[in-house]
């Protein structure tokens, strides 16, 4: 604080991560004596950084580490084999991959119409004193803890759909594979509307982003060659297209790692059924119930590597996200 | 004609979307308020038949939010500084994508992380204790830390480069520009972030069920397990009486009443700038 060096006046056009550095480079230049303080400020703060770095390579490390005994027993046969039996200590992680896979897609099929139908309406279409409270409310759906959709979905979606919905598609669909049998307590159906629900105001929150930097210019040029509403809303959309499957993909990365809401209501049972009214299971849901009790080593290992193949889908998933959506926003 | 169906159509799916918020919310309103008394709010639970009640879960809950938010927000605030100070180049780079991708670990994994940690450690110091609200608190931080981190570097770079050049140029050394101008410049945008945080976690199940586990008593020990209003609900709600099921109920409006008091105060705060 108390050297008195003098500082020329640095240009500085715009404000760019790098500028203030740039200027304490200098500064540090002009005042010889240099600045423990500032030194001393940056090594936390870099620390804290590197924490998070070490954070996420132990992340890995410890999850593969812990995993080596079932990768031993089982190689790649592991993705492939139907068997899960604790009793035989032979375990296969396929019912989990594909129940996984199987209710996040069936999410996206409903959410991702109706998050694009909201983000057209707010973005596009609701004058502003709509737009605003409805923007609200959407992004709470957000803020609903996972165990409260859960909680929702044993006592009043199972219910609902079991009574009023599935008689609907069994009498017309029932003939074909997605829709035999009959529902009865936990199904592919409710774990995938609940995770419809719940991915919805986050795929509809990175659209509107994405729409919201698509040019005005790109409306008045549509609306001045003669557009209707809706056929600027769709210029705009296909302007707009890369993001929204990053946002799309942001969906299925938060769907497949969605916990306590499925694990409520999508049956628990490992088996592979194209029909949405059987029971499933996934691969967070299984690592909910049988973690804590696993008791041999081997049956552990097991679920370490199925937790390691969600870590492993999800930081791809998110990775491949980011760089659509970034690719948009950067224009 | 098109035109008219897709706007019909766009704000239907808009309607059905705030219908599903307005139903879920009717539902645990309903549903909770017939549960609720003063003193389920403050008993312990109980067997089949003697009430019981959730005052050791809100406890829980308060304490492993107070050891999440302790470690969680300097650390994310830290990470967050340093990006929108320092970190513009490669490192800075990799940091802002460890930090989304970390954002997108499903928060099992977490749990899964820390307790393969906790067994590990246990290895060594058979005393070690196997669920405890460090633990559990330890778990809740490591997703609060990257959350915190964007939003506290999203709200710094908000602040004027005219006033850290002010500063500066007063003969400050950085440490002080950033502390004593930056962050308090900063500072409600931070805490709305940190807000939002502590939200986040605090609906959080799945990271406890291995680290923090359940406790049917009070306790205030870090080094014991601790029950949660989530962990409670969980339990409770695949429980087959219809007794616990009310009370599943009656703890989520209290834990969304709490959810909701942070989402509508930090709408409020942030009315002006978004």
């Amino acid at each position: 604080m108390n050297d008195s060096q003098p500082i020329t006046p640095t240009p500085v056009a715009a404000y760019s991560p790098g500028t203030i550095s740039r200027v304490a480079a200098l500064r540090r230049r002009l005042a010889p004596t240099g600045n423990t303080g500032d030194a001393v400020f940056r090594a936390l703060l870099g620390a804290s950084a590197v924490l998070l770095l070490v954070v996420v390579v132990m992340l890995i490390a410890v999850m593969w580490w812990n995993s080596r005994l079932s990768i031993a027993a089982f190689g790649w046969g592991f993705l492939t084999s139907r068997e899960w039996n604790p009793g035989r200590e032979i375990y296969g992680a396929l019912p989990y991959v594909y129940g996984t896979l199987a209710s996040s897609l069936l999410a996206l099929l409903i959410s991702v119409p109706l998050s694009l139908g909201v983000a057209v309406f707010l973005t596009e279409q609701a004058p502003r004193r709509i737009a605003r409270p409805v923007t609200f409310l959407v992004e709470l759906l957000a803020a609903i803890p996972s165990v409260v959709y859960g909680l929702w979905g044993i006592f009043v979606l199972a219910p609902f759909l079991r009574e009023n919905i599935a008689p609907i598609f069994s009498t017309t669909l029932g003939w074909s594979p997605f829709f035999s049998g009959s529902l009865r307590g936990g199904s592919l159906l409710t774990g995938g509307i609940i995770l419809a629900i719940m991915i919805t105001p986050i795929i509809t929150a990175i659209v509107r982003d994405v729409l919201s930097v698509v040019p005005v210019a790109q409306r008045e040029a549509a609306l001045a060659l003669g557009a209707t509403r809706w056929e600027t809303s769709r210029v705009v959309l296909a302007n707009g297209a890369a993001g929204i499957a990053g946002a799309i993909i942001l969906g299925l990365g938060r769907a497949v790692g969605e916990t306590m809401a499925v694990t409520m209501v999508i049956g628990n049972r490992a088996e592979i059924s194209l029909s949405v009214f059987d029971p499933s299971y996934s691969i967070a849901a299984v690592l909910a119930n049988e973690f804590r009790e696993a008791t041999t080593d081997l049956h552990r290992s097991s679920l370490v590597e199925l937790g390691l193949i969600l870590l492993f889908v999800t930081i791809l998933i998110n990775g491949a996200a980011r760089l659509l959506v970034w690719s948009v926003k950067e224009k | 004609m098109t035109n008219r169906v897709m706007t019909v159509l766009t704000a239907a799916c808009a309607f059905f979307a705030v219908g599903i918020l307005v139903l879920i919310l009717g539902y645990i309103a309903a549903q909770g308020l017939s549960a609720l008394s003063i003193q389920f709010l403050i008993d312990t639970p109980k067997p089949i038949g003697e009430g019981g009640g959730i005052g050791n879960a809100i406890l829980g809950s308060f304490i492993l939010l107070l050891i999440s938010s302790l470690i969680g927000l300097p650390i994310g605030i830290a990470i967050g500084i340093y990006l929108a100070e320092f970190g513009g180049r490669g490192f800075g780079n990799l940091i802002r994508f460890i930090a989304d991708t970390m954002t997108g670990v499903p928060s099992i994994i977490i749990g899964v992380f820390v307790y393969t940690l906790i067994l590990a450690m246990r290895d060594f110091a058979p005393d070690f204790p196997q669920f405890t609200a460090l633990a559990g608190g330890i778990a809740l931080a490591l997703i609060m830390i990257p959350i915190v981190a964007r939003t506290t570097e999203e709200m710094i770079r908000l602040v004027p480069v005219s006033m850290r050049e002010g500063a500066l140029a007063l003969g400050a050394p950085q440490w002080r520009v950033t502390l004593g101008v930056v962050l308090p410049a900063a500072a409600s945008g931070i805490a709305t972030g940190a807000m939002l945080a502590v939200a986040r976690v605090s609906g959080e199940t799945a990271p406890l069920l291995f680290t923090a586990f359940n406790n049917s008593f009070y306790t205030y020990y870090i080094d014991d397990p601790v029950s949660s209003l989530t962990v409670q609900i969980y339990n409770y709600a695949i429980s087959p009486y219809p007794e616990w099921h009310a009370q599943a109920w009656a703890a989520t409006l209290v834990l969304m009443t709490l959810i909701l008091l942070i989402n509508i105060v930090v709408r409020y705060l942030t009315r002006q700038k978004f």
